[in-house]
This record gives C-alpha cells, sequence and structure tokens, in this order.
C-alpha cells in the first residue's frame, strides 16, 4: 500500500508541474480534475484495510465534486467566456516551472527538519501537501487570467486537503464534508465573478481590475 | 591487455553505429507505408563521400578541416568510455564519467567552430540556437549521471549503471529519452531531414562541410545516437550484472527498441514550435532531477 500511496504522490506532484507549464486551460483544468480524482483515493489507502462506509462516501463525494463537478463548472465559465489559453504570464512557463520544481525541493529539504510524527517522517506525504501550497501560490501569483487563478487556488486547497489527511484517523469526516462542499460553493461564486468580469472588460485579464470605477 | 581487444572496441565503435539511422529511417518509411531506403544506406553513403573531394570556402582557415575531425574523435573516445553491458570497457578509470561529458561537450564547441569558418551568417544563426539548446540539454545529461553516481555510490561508468528502482528507474528513463532526442536532434526538437533555413537547427552547422569531413560528422552523429542509446538501455536493465554472451544480447535488444522507439516518435509527433523546445528541455531536465531528489532521500532515511 505504501507503494501504491507513492506513486499517487508522485502523480500528484507530477500534474503539478505539468499545470505549471502549460499555457492551455483545458489542460491546466484537467490536470487540476486528476489531482482531485488522486487525492479522492489517498483517504482509501491511507485507512487500507480498514474500510467504512464513511471513508468510502469521503472518497466518492472527493472525486465527484473536485474530478469531475468542479472541472465542469471551470470548463463552463472557460466556453461562455470563450478562452483557452493564458496569454501573457506575468511569470514565463519555464521560470514557473524551475520555481515549482525548486518548490518541490524546498519542500522536501524544509520538512526534513519539521517534527513530524515518526510515522509521517519518512514518507512523501507532508513534502508533497506543502509542494502544492507552493505550486497553488505561484499560480496564483504569475496567472493574469482568472480561471488559471481558480486552477492555482484549486491547488493550493488540495495542498490543504493533503494536509489535513495526515489527521485523518482523529478528524470528524463532518468536516472534510464541509470544506468540500465549501470549495464547490466558492468555485460556483467565481465562475459567476468570471462571467461578471468577462462581461464588463470583454476580457479575463485580472489586470484591469485595479482601477475602481463607481 | 592485447592491442586486440582495444581493436575491438574501436572497431565495434566504428562499424556498429551506421546502423542506427538505417532502422530509424526504416521504422518511418514502414510507418508512413513507403519502400524507405535500404538498412545500409548510411554505409553506402559513408563510403561514397569518403571517396568525393573536399570543397573549400576560400574565408576558410585550416580550422574548417580540423573541428569535424577533432569532434568525431572526441564523440568516439567519449563512446569508448561507455560500458558495454557484460563485456565493461577497456580502461575504467575514477571519474570517466566526467570525462565523458566534457568530450561530447569538446565535440559540440568543435562543430559549432566548424560552423563558424565559413563566415555564413547562417551558420553562425544555427551554431547559436544549438549552443543556447545544450546550455539545457547538458544540465539534464550531468543531472541524471549525478542520480546514477548518487544511486551506486561509485564515479566509475563501469559501475555507475545499477537500474535505479521502480518509478526512479521510469522517470529518469523518460527524461534521459527526451535528452537523447535533444542532443541527437531529432523530431521534436529539430528535423534531421529538414532543410527548411528558419527551422533548422544542427543541420544549418553542418551545411559547408563535404566530402571526408561531412562522412565524419554524419558517422560522429550515429556514434552519439548509439552512445545515448546505450546509456538509456543500462538505466533499465541490470545488464552489467548478467553474464557475458546474455547482456550483450539484452543490450542490443535494448538499442534496437530506442532506435524503434525513436523511429515512431519521429513518424507520429510534428517537431515543437521553435519556441517551445526550451520548455520541453526543462521538462526534461526535471524528470531527471526528480529521480536525484528521491535517491538522495532514499539515502538520507536508510
Amino acid at each position: 500500500m505504501n507503494d501504491i500511496f507513492h506513486l499517487l504522490i508522485g502523480l500528484v506532484v507530477g500534474l503539478n508541474l505539468l499545470a505549471l507549464g502549460t499555457g492551455r486551460l483545458p489542460v491546466l483544468i484537467q490536470a487540476v480534475a486528476g489531482q482531485g480524482v488522486l487525492l479522492g483515493l489517498l483517504p482509501l489507502i491511507l485507512k487500507y484495510p480498514h474500510w467504512d462506509w464513511q471513508i468510502t462516501l469521503l472518497t466518492l463525494a472527493t472525486i465527484a465534486g473536485k474530478g469531475f463537478f468542479i472541472p465542469f463548472l471551470l470548463n463552463r465559465a472557460m466556453r461562455t467566456a470563450n478562452i483557452s489559453r493564458e496569454m501573457e504570464p506575468f511569470i514565463g512557463y519555464i521560470p514557473s516551472l524551475l520555481l515549482g520544481a525548486t518548490a518541490t525541493i524546498m519542500a522536501v529539504v524544509v520538512t526534513r527538519h519539521l517534527p513530524l510524527l515518526p510515522e509521517h517522517a519518512g514518507s512523501f506525504h507532508v513534502p508533497a501537501a506543502i509542494a502544492l501550497i507552493l505550486t497553488g501560490f505561484i499560480l496564483l501569483i504569475g496567472r493574469v487570467k482568472a480561471i488559471s487563478q481558480v486552477c492555482g487556488y484549486l491547488i493550493l486547497e488540495n495542498g490543504i486537503y493533503l494536509f489535513g489527511l495526515l489527521l485523518l484517523h482523529s478528524t470528524p469526516m463532518l468536516v472534510e464534508f464541509a470544506i468540500l462542499l465549501d470549495i464547490i460553493v466558492s468555485v460556483f461564486v467565481i465562475g459567476i465573478i468570471v462571467n461578471r468580469i468577462q462581461r464588463a472588460f470583454d476580457s479575463l485579464d485580472t489586470r484591469k481590475l485595479t482601477t475602481l470605477h463607481e | 591487455m592485447s592491442i586486440l581487444e582495444p581493436a575491438c572496441y574501436l572497431l565495434f565503435w566504428i562499424l556498429v553505429p551506421p546502423l542506427l539511422p538505417g532502422i530509424i529511417n526504416r521504422v518511418k518509411a514502414k510507418v508512413a507505408g513507403r519502400q524507405g531506403p535500404p538498412l545500409l544506406q548510411l554505409y553506402y553513403d559513408l563510403c561514397k563521400l569518403w571517396r568525393k573531394n573536399i570543397v573549400l570556402s576560400t574565408l576558410a582557415s585550416p580550422g574548417f578541416l580540423i573541428a569535424p575531425t577533432v569532434a568525431w574523435v572526441a564523440t568516439l573516445t567519449a563512446a569508448m568510455l561507455i560500458p558495454l553491458a557484460g563485456a565493461g570497457n577497456i580502461n575504467p578509470f575514477d571519474g570517466d564519467v566526467i570525462l565523458m561529458v566534457y568530450l561530447l561537450a569538446l565535440a559540440r564547441f568543435c562543430t559549432a567552430w566548424g560552423a563558424m569558418e565559413t563566415g555564413s551568417a547562417f551558420e553562425g544563426m544555427g551554431t547559436a540556437r544549438e549552443v543556447s539548446f545544450a546550455v539545457l540539454a547538458e544540465i539534464g545529461i550531468i543531472t541524471a549521471m549525478l542520480t546514477l553516481i548518487m544511486h551506486s555510490g561509485s564515479i566509475t561508468l563501469v559501475n555507475m549503471f545499477i537500474p535505479l528502482s521502480g518509478s526512479n528507474a521510469t522517470l529518469l528513463a523518460i527524461g534521459v529519452f527526451i535528452l537523447l532526442l535533444a542532443e541527437n536532434c531529432r523530431v521534436p526538437f529539430d528535423d534531421p531531414t529538414t532543410h527548411l533555413e528558419l527551422t533548422m537547427i544542427h543541420e544549418v552547422m553542418v551545411l559547408d562541410h563535404s566530402g571526408p569531413p561531412w562522412a565524419l560528422i554524419l558517422h560522429g552523429a550515429a556514434i552519439k545516437l548509439m552512445l545515448f542509446a546505450i546509456i538509456l538501455v543500462q538505466i533499465i536493465f541490470p545488464v552489467s550484472e548478467m553474464p557475458l554472451g546474455q547482456s550483450l544480447l539484452w543490450l542490443a535488444g535494448g538499442v534496437l527498441a530506442v532506435t524503434i522507439a525513436v523511429g515512431l516518435v519521429e513518424s507520429l509527433i510534428a517537431r515543437l514550435a521553435f519556441r517551445r523546445v526550451p520548455l520541453l528541455l526543462t521538462i526534461g531536465f526535471l524528470f531527471c532531477l526528480f529521480p536525484l531528489l528521491l535517491t538522495w532521500m532514499g539515502m538520507s532515511y536508510e
């Protein structure tokens, strides 16, 4: 199970880099969706073989929400806004890839100095969580299109979720469900905002939001 | 050690590599539904070029002839350092991996130098491209070698090729394959058959060479392809631990598979838009970097 866990974590980090390196919004959304599915599978693996209905439900809900529903909302927002590419990011694709790789390495290095429980010390769980959070930040800072920024936010949230899985054995499931619901609601809201930005400015460039109008 | 053994290695590295471009062309032809040139086409070409005269620009200094020769010798020497599966290599010593990397760099420098000799602005452009991509490709190769050094704890090429485990091996193999394509100017980076001026990289550097120097350049390119293919195979399969005959068989099979893969990539993928090349090279570098990181972590957690 440990091998599968590390394989999933590896794929998640790989998708991170894909998200940083791509300029196409559909690919970015797919990467975020793929991450959602992989992360949704993690609780099953962490709790193996003590599965109960709560875990199964959480897994299904996470996969359905993060893997399918949120990407569907984003895809729809993208289609209505009629854009498919990030044109001029603040931080180019190669620099952001390299930044992401550096962030991943730094996460690994920093984790070695964190006072973790012995069962978490040797694994990639914590470094991957930190790497996801930092990748989310890089996307949030470096991209100008609202949808890319939402994807950055979702990756950031994935990182927090992965961090939260450390407490899987002690947190009530209710918390996880509440968080999932929060994200879906926020993506809903962002979808609406994206539409409004598109209608008001004829583009999704968030740099245009710096000037206030009455 | 008799004189026979080095002679065998030398003969191997001179005679076998021109087969690989033949295989690639055959695969491309088959995928496209054509007959294709004979497998030994490059041998015929080399023989023909060897008998021809050299066309020399009046501007060119003797460097125009020296550069391809030095490049060929450097590539051949680098290739001789690579162990051939169970057969090892002639004269292993500590740090030969570094010598190999530098010899390849020397070969590249000489090709660039030869390209500039005729004073053609066109070749200068190709050189600039080749060298600026090389910066990224070389980092990748050094990282890949560093991963192997870290994993095996040895800086001798003969002992270095201990395959990594599981996911590390996959990542490193993908990374090295991308670097193989870049270093040998194969398709997603550069099209070896193109003669469209604006997009050529490697081909534009060697446009003015003719006769025997051109043969040396073609042969050197084949050696380099073979060198990278052998490195890639030894990263994946533990060939150095098998008995001699079996390991050579595995090596040959592996090199054949890599060559066919290159041919398939060339048939199925279009070359990248020029400005996206650095992105793919960076990805290749990252594919080599992460196994290094994981190997390093693995070592420190043991």
